[in-house]
């Protein structure tokens, strides 16, 4: 077994929490339950790398199978990297019969006759996710296993979900292979980035709960009760705003539970308005400013805003939009013409 | 009773009882949270002024996240002749020592204390103040 294959396997052990590992072995499926009963999942994890390597050795792993167990790892710590979603364009509306062989076979012709050296694997899950891990060489030296990009594509869906390595500039050519093997017209990287894969699934596939307005109030009894304000002794005077707040925030973020979300960015290219004998931009050029707002759970927290009375009520269209427009990066430009308003550009 | 500011909204004033003591919450890392008890003041009739008013400061435990000046506090405390305490409502057992005060006070206030006013209740507070 090659050195670099017996290597990346350790350090691939070596990342998997040790409780995990026998699960992820298992899963693997490369070394026997003869073999697996063997390993001692008790000591420190270096010796179970080591003793991991030593049966792969035995059964002359190659880099094939060391990428499926990367694929695994990944698969199952999938939150811990950042995901862009794509979206590709059709330009006819023929409904294609998906063929995923000829899919892993257009996709593999694609890059390898651009780049000789790649490291392409494929795995295919139950939700109908297929996860692609390529590990990118060059020309002249052998692939990077330990950067490689990971692609999620559900094929009855035109969108694909990348995890790109450092090495952006192979970008291009990862979506390239993607439309041809995907029989797609083009392919466009939208504005949304999350740790959460399934949150980006959810927003795009739109398998959130939004809110539909209805013309029928709900009856007083479907309303959640406030934990901690049972105590009939304390009145709250401003109940029928607190209610109001209630009923606002229902309706811009609806029932049930977000999608996870740790960024949303804007970008702001408006004019600086202040009064004229201020006069402080003479130049009249737009003034440049990032506002970005971070948390773990970014739209759980705006939806908490207006009931701990951090904000008013309705919050912006612009913080409330995002599962809907399905970017959580924006770029605020100033609207030509007669009304100097600020609008999102598309 | 709680509201979030003052005056208190019009179409429940005949729900309300007599009222013995306000208590205005201040959180100290929260310049509105001081502009707002400062707007409300102007809504609560000089009567009250008279020892049935007290200043609750919150928050004075996370010493790096305050955003108000002790003195403005207690200038406050002085213009309008009530005490000042300060507590922090997210420990426990500070909160029910709090609540334990605010209760007791509350009763001189409501006068079922007897021989112990209200005012003469004040006075005693902001002597062992000055102290």
């Amino acid at each position: 077994m090659d050195e670099t294959v017996a290597e990346y396997i350790r350090r691939t052990v070596l990342k998997i929490p040790r409780d995990e590992i026998k699960m992820m072995l298992q899963k693997w499926g490369f070394l026997s339950e003869a073999q697996l009963q063997t390993l001692n999942f008790h000591q420190i994890k270096d010796n179970i790398s080591q003793e991991v390597v030593q049966l792969c050795e035995e059964n002359a792993a190659d880099i094939k199978q060391a990428a499926v167990l990367d694929i695994i790892y990944n698969h199952t710590y999938q939150n811990k990297r950042m995901w862009s979603v794509y979206q590709m364009r059709k330009t006819g509306e023929e409904l294609e019969y998906f063929d995923l062989t000829d899919f892993k076979k257009k996709f593999k012709r694609r890059l390898q006759s651009a780049l000789k050296n790649v490291t392409i694997t494929f795995r295919e899950y139950e939700d109908d996710a297929i996860w692609i891990r390529v590990a990118w060489g060059t020309p002249y030296r052998q692939p990077n296993q330990y950067k490689p990009s990971y692609v999620v594509y559900h094929s009855q869906t035109p969108y694909v979900f990348i995890s790109a390595s450092v090495l952006k500039s192979n970008l291009p050519l990862l979506c390239q292979a993607l439309i041809v093997a995907s029989n797609y017209h083009d392919i466009r990287e939208m504005e949304l980035r999350s740790h959460s894969l399934n949150s980006l699934k959810d927003i795009v596939f739109k398998r959130y709960s939004q809110n539909f307005h209805t013309y029928c109030p709900k009856p007083p009894q479907a309303r959640a009760v406030e934990p901690g304000s049972v105590d009939l002794r304390i009145i709250n005077e401003n109940r029928s705003e607190k209610e109001r707040i209630q009923r606002l925030n229902q309706e811009a973020f609806g029932d049930g539970p977000q999608p996870i979300l740790q960024f949303a960015q804007y970008k702001l290219e408006t004019m600086f308005k202040s009064s004229p004998e201020m006069d402080v931009l003479d130049k009249k050029e737009p003034f440049r400013c990032l506002v970005k707002f971070s948390s773990p759970h970014l739209l759980e927290s705006l939806k908490s805003l207006a009931p701990a009375g951090m904000a008013d009520a309705p919050l912006s269209p612009l913080l409330t939009c995002i599962p809907q427009k399905a970017r959580n990066y924006f770029r605020i430009r100033e609207k030509k013409g007669f009304f100097p308003e600020s609008f999102v550009s598309p | 009773h709680i509201a979030t500011s003052l005056p208190l909204p019009s179409e429940r004033d005949h729900l309300r009882p007599r009222i013995d003591l306000i208590v205005f919450v201040i959180d100290i890392k929260s310049k509105c949270s001081l502009k707002n008890v400062e707007a409300s003041l102007a809504y609560v009739d000089a009567s009250f002024f008279l020892g049935k008013v007290c200043f609750l400061v919150t928050g004075v435990g996370r010493v790096n996240c305050c955003s108000i000046e002790p003195n403005a506090i207690s200038k406050l405390g002085e213009a309008y002749c009530s005490p000042v305490l300060f507590c922090e409502l997210e420990l426990e057992g500070v909160r029910v020592a709090t609540a334990q005060r605010l209760l007791r006070m509350l009763q001189i206030c409501a006068g079922l204390v007897p021989g112990f006013s209200a005012l003469s209740f004040s006075l005693l507070m902001r002597n062992s103040a000055d102290d």
